[in-house]
C-alpha cells in the first residue's frame, strides 16, 4: 500500500512528524529541574524550588507515560477502557517480584514487565476488541477487577492488602542508586518516558497511526477499503498495554513500593480524568493533563488535606464545560482563532 | 511553551505555600494520614486527638515550638506515602514522622525513617512487622496478634474447647484468624471449622448456619467496621444462635460504638477484645472522654487513643532529650518509657520498640438505656506475641 500512496500523502505524513520548536523547548525544559539552585543568578535562587520537587516530578513523568498509553487506545483508536490499571498493576507487580526473587537490574526488570504486560494485552485483546460502547467499558472494568481480586487473594505472592514487601532497589547500569532526593528517579523516569513518547509519536504519525484513527472515525469504511481492523486494533492495544506496564514498573522501581492500589479502579478512573483534562487524542494532552492533575492535587491536598478532591472536581467541571477538548484542545482552538483573525 | 509557563506558575505557588525555611527553635512533625477517601474518619479521630493533646499540654516542649505539617495519602497508597515522607524530610525538614493509620503506608515510610534517620511514631497501623522496618520507629497503638492471640489464649483458659472462626477474606482478616488460631490452639483448644467470607457485601446467614451446625462452644468473628458488624448481628439473631451457649467473640471493631448502635439488643452478650474503649472505668479516661466530647462532640475511639499516646510519647521523649531531635536520642528516650494512659498503664518495649499494654476482655451489656462494652477481665502488660516469637527464633527486629 505504501508504494502506491500518492506523493502528497507521504509529504503530509512527513510534515506531521516534523519536530516543532515548542516540543523541543518543552523537552529541554524538563531537564531544568535537575539544575541545582546554586548555579543560578542569586536573585532567582529563592524562587528555584524544582530541585526539591524531584520525587513529585518523577511521579508526574510516570503518570504522563501511563496517560500516553491510554491515549493511544482511547484517543487514537477509540477503544474506551476503564480497566487500564490492570496493565499498569501487572507491570508494577512484575517489576517488584522480579527484583525480589531474581535480579535487581532496573532496565532488565523494565523490559520483562513490558513484555508481560504486552502479553496480557495481546491475549485480552481477543476478548476485549469484540465489544463496543457500554459492553466494552464493562468488559475492561471487569478485567481490571479480576486482576485486582486475583492479586488480593494471592497474598502469599503479592503480600495482599499489606502490599508487596522485600522489593530490592537495583542500581541503574550498576552505578546510579535511587536516592532520597529523587534525582536518579527523576532522570530515569524522564528518560524512559521520553523514549516511550518517541515510540508513541512515531506510531501516531505513521500510516498505521492514520489507519487506527480511521477505524476510530469510521470503522466500516476502513473495512470497505480493505484495512484489517481487528489486527490493527490488537496491535495498538498490545503496544499500549506494554507501555502501561512500563509505567507501572517505573513506579515500583522508583518508590520501592507496590500495592493493590496500582491495580484498582481508582487508578483507571484517574488516568481517564487526566486524559480528559489534558485533551484526548493528543500525546501532549496526556502530558499536560498529568502535569496539571498531579500539581493541582499536590497543592490542593497541602492546603486542605481533607477536602482537596472537591477542588479537583471543580477544576474538571470547569475544563469540561469551557474546553470540551481538554486544555490542549482549548489552547489549539484559541491559537487557530488568533491566527485567522 | 504555554505548558511550561503553567508549570512554573503552579510550582511557584506550591513553593510559596510550602514555605521551606526551617526556623531554629522548632520541632517539625510530619503527620501522614489518609485524611480523604474511605479511611478519612479514622484519620479525623487521630487528628482530633493530636489537636487535643497539644491544646492540653501547650505547643512548646523543651523550649521548642511544635509545628505540624499534615499530608494526605487518600487511602492505601504506599508509593504516595513514601514520596510524601521523602518530601517532608528533604523539603520541609521535619524532625519526626508521625500518624500512619494504614499498614502498607507505614511499611513504606519505615524505609524513609531508617534511611534518613528520623524518629517515627506509628499511631495506628497494626501489623506486627511494621516496627522491624526502621530502628528509629516506635508504635503506640496495638498489634493485631496482641489482640487476637490474647483472645485465643484467654478463651482456651476459660474452658472453651471447640471454636469456629469466620473472618473476612483479606489481609487483616487472615491476620486475625491466624493469631486467634495460634493463641487458642496453644491454650489447648480445638478449631472445629474455619471459613472466610467475601470482603464486599456478604450474606452471613449461610456461613453462620454452617458454623452453628458444627456445634462449637465459641465463634470467633472478624469483619471490617462499617456496615458488616450490624449485618452479622442481624444474622446471629435470624439463625437463632443462643449466645449463652455459643460465645460470640471478636476484635473491637465487631462491637465498635457505631456497630453497637446499629445492632442494639442483638449485640448483647458479644465478647470482644480491645486495648481501649471510651467506657473504660478509670479517672484518667473519664477526664479524657469528657475533654474530647467537649472539644469535638463525639467519643474518642482506638484511633484517637493511639494518636493521643503517640503525641505523649513524642512530648516526653523530647523532654528527656532536652529538645534534641536526633533520631537515635529520641528512640533511646522512647525505649523503656512507661506512663499512665487513659487506657491504663503502658510502656514501650526496649527491644522491639513496640507498645506494651493491658488488653481488656469486654462484653456488651445494657447500662441504663444504652448498650455499651463493659470490661470484665484484663490481661496485663501484653507484648506483641509475633515479635516475642521472632526474638526467640533469633530473627532480626530491625533492618
Amino acid at each position: 500500500m505504501a508504494e502506491a500512496a500518492p506523493r502528497g500523502m507521504t509529504d503530509w505524513i512527513a510534515s506531521r512528524a516534523r519536530w516543532r520548536i515548542g516540543e523541543i523547548v518543552f523537552w529541554l525544559a524538563c531537564l531544568l529541574p535537575l539544575l541545582p539552585a546554586q548555579y543560578l543568578p542569586s536573585f532567582l535562587q529563592p524562587f528555584w524550588i524544582f530541585d526539591r520537587y524531584l520525587q513529585l516530578l518523577s511521579q508526574i513523568a510516570i503518570t504522563a507515560l501511563f496517560a500516553i498509553s491510554l491515549d493511544l487506545i482511547l484517543g487514537y483508536a477509540g477503544v474506551v477502557s476503564l480497566g487500564h490499571a490492570a496493565f499498569f498493576g501487572l507491570g508494577a507487580y512484575a517489576a517488584g517480584l522480579i527484583s525480589k526473587f531474581w535480579f535487581t537490574d532496573p532496565l532488565l526488570g523494565l523490559l520483562c514487565s513490558a513484555l508481560l504486560a504486552g502479553a496480557l494485552g495481546y491475549i485480552s485483546s481477543f476478548v476485549i476488541l469484540r465489544f463496543h460502547g457500554l459492553a466494552l467499558i464493562m468488559i475492561t472494568l471487569g478485567l481490571g477487577q479480576l486482576l485486582a481480586e486475583a492479586a488480593n487473594s494471592a497474598s502469599w505472592l503479592t503480600g495482599g492488602a499489606d502490599a508487596l514487601q522485600g522489593i530490592r532497589a537495583g542500581k541503574i547500569f550498576g552505578v546510579f542508586e535511587f536516592d532520597i532526593y529523587g534525582q536518579t528517579a527523576y532522570i530515569y523516569a524522564l528518560v524512559v518516558t521520553f523514549l516511550v513518547f518517541l515510540v508513541a509519536r512515531r506510531i501516531t504519525n505513521s500510516p498505521f497511526g492514520m489507519s487506527i484513527r480511521g477505524i476510530r472515525d469510521n470503522s466500516r469504511r476502513m473495512l470497505a477499503i480493505g484495512a484489517p481492523n481487528q489486527q490493527h486494533l490488537r496491535r495498538v492495544f498490545t503496544i499500549a498495554a506494554a507501555m502501561a506496564g512500563v509505567a507501572g514498573a517505573l513506579l515500583t522501581q522508583t518508590t520501592q513500593t507496590c500495592s493493590l492500589e496500582t491495580l484498582n479502579f481508582q487508578r483507571s478512573a484517574d488516568v481517564l480524568v487526566i486524559l480528559i483534562l489534558g485533551g484526548v487524542g493528543r500525546l501532549y494532552g496526556a502530558m499536560a493533563g498529568a502535569i496539571i492533575y498531579m500539581i493541582a492535587r499536590d497543592i490542593f491536598s497541602d492546603v486542605n488535606p481533607q477536602y482537596w478532591y472537591f477542588w479537583i472536581g471543580l477544576l474538571l467541571i470547569a475544563v469540561v464545560r469551557y474546553m470540551p477538548d481538554g486544555l490542549l484542545g482549548g489552547l489549539s482552538f484559541l491559537g487557530s482563532k488568533l491566527r485567522r483573525s | 511553551m504555554r505548558l511550561w509557563t503553567t508549570t512554573i506558575i503552579a510550582g511557584v505557588v506550591a513553593g510559596a505555600l510550602a514555605s521551606p525555611a526551617a526556623a531554629q527553635q522548632e520541632v517539625r512533625i510530619g503527620v501522614i494520614l489518609s485524611y480523604s477517601g474511605q479511611f478519612a474518619d479514622p484519620a479525623k479521630q487521630m487528628d482530633n486527638a493530636i489537636q487535643l493533646y497539644i491544646k492540653q499540654n501547650g505547643d512548646t516542649v523543651a523550649g521548642k515550638k511544635i509545628v505540624l505539617i499534615r499530608k494526605d495519602t487518600g487511602g492505601i497508597a504506599p508509593d504516595l506515602a513514601k514520596r510524601l515522607a521523602q518530601e517532608l524530610v528533604v523539603r520541609d525538614r521535619v524532625d519526626i514522622l508521625a500518624g500512619f493509620a494504614l499498614t502498607p503506608n507505614a511499611l513504606a515510610v519505615g524505609d524513609v525513617s531508617h534511611q534518613a534517620k528520623k524518629f517515627m511514631v506509628v499511631m495506628n497501623a497494626a501489623t506486627s512487622i511494621i516496627t522491624t522496618k526502621s530502628a528509629f520507629m516506635a508504635r503506640t497503638s496495638v498489634t493485631t496478634p496482641m489482640l487476637n492471640q490474647t483472645l485465643g489464649t484467654w478463651a482456651a483458659k476459660q474452658g472453651i474447647k471447640k471454636a469456629y472462626t469466620m473472618v473476612s477474606d483479606f489481609g487483616p482478616g487472615h491476620d486475625g484468624e491466624g493469631a486467634f488460631h495460634a493463641g487458642f490452639k496453644a491454650g489447648g483448644g480445638e478449631i472445629v471449622g474455619a471459613v472466610r467470607t467475601p470482603v464486599a457485601n456478604p450474606d452471613f446467614a449461610p456461613f453462620l448456619q454452617r458454623a452453628k451446625d458444627a456445634n462449637p462452644d465459641a465463634m470467633y468473628i472478624w469483619v471490617p467496621g462499617g456496615a458488616q458488624p450490624a449485618a452479622v448481628g442481624k444474622a446471629i439473631v435470624e439463625r437463632n444462635i443462643d449466645k449463652s451457649k455459643v460465645t460470640i467473640m471478636g476484635q473491637d471493631e465487631l462491637v465498635g460504638e457505631n456497630a453497637i448502635k446499629s445492632m442494639n439488643e442483638a449485640a448483647v452478650g458479644i465478647v470482644s477484645v480491645s486495648n481501649y474503649d471510651f467506657n473504660l472505668n478509670n479517672d484518667l479516661n473519664r477526664k479524657f472522654v469528657e475533654a474530647y466530647n467537649k472539644e469535638f462532640g463525639r467519643n474518642p475511639d482506638i484511633f484517637s487513643m493511639g494518636a493521643y499516646d503517640g503525641m505523649h510519647l513524642i512530648y516526653e521523649a523530647l523532654k528527656k532529650t532536652n529538645g534534641n531531635t536526633d533520631a537515635a536520642a529520641l528512640i533511646g528516650a522512647a525505649k523503656g518509657f512507661s506512663w499512665q494512659s487513659p487506657r491504663g498503664p503502658m510502656s514501650i518495649d526496649p527491644d522491639t520498640r513496640d507498645v506494651v499494654q493491658n488488653i481488656y476482655i469486654r462484653r456488651v451489656q445494657k447500662v441504663g438505656d444504652k448498650f455499651v462494652n463493659v470490661e470484665f477481665d484484663t490481661v496485663p502488660a501484653v507484648k506483641d506475641p509475633v515479635k516475642e516469637q521472632m526474638k526467640k527464633d533469633g530473627k532480626p527486629l530491625q533492618p
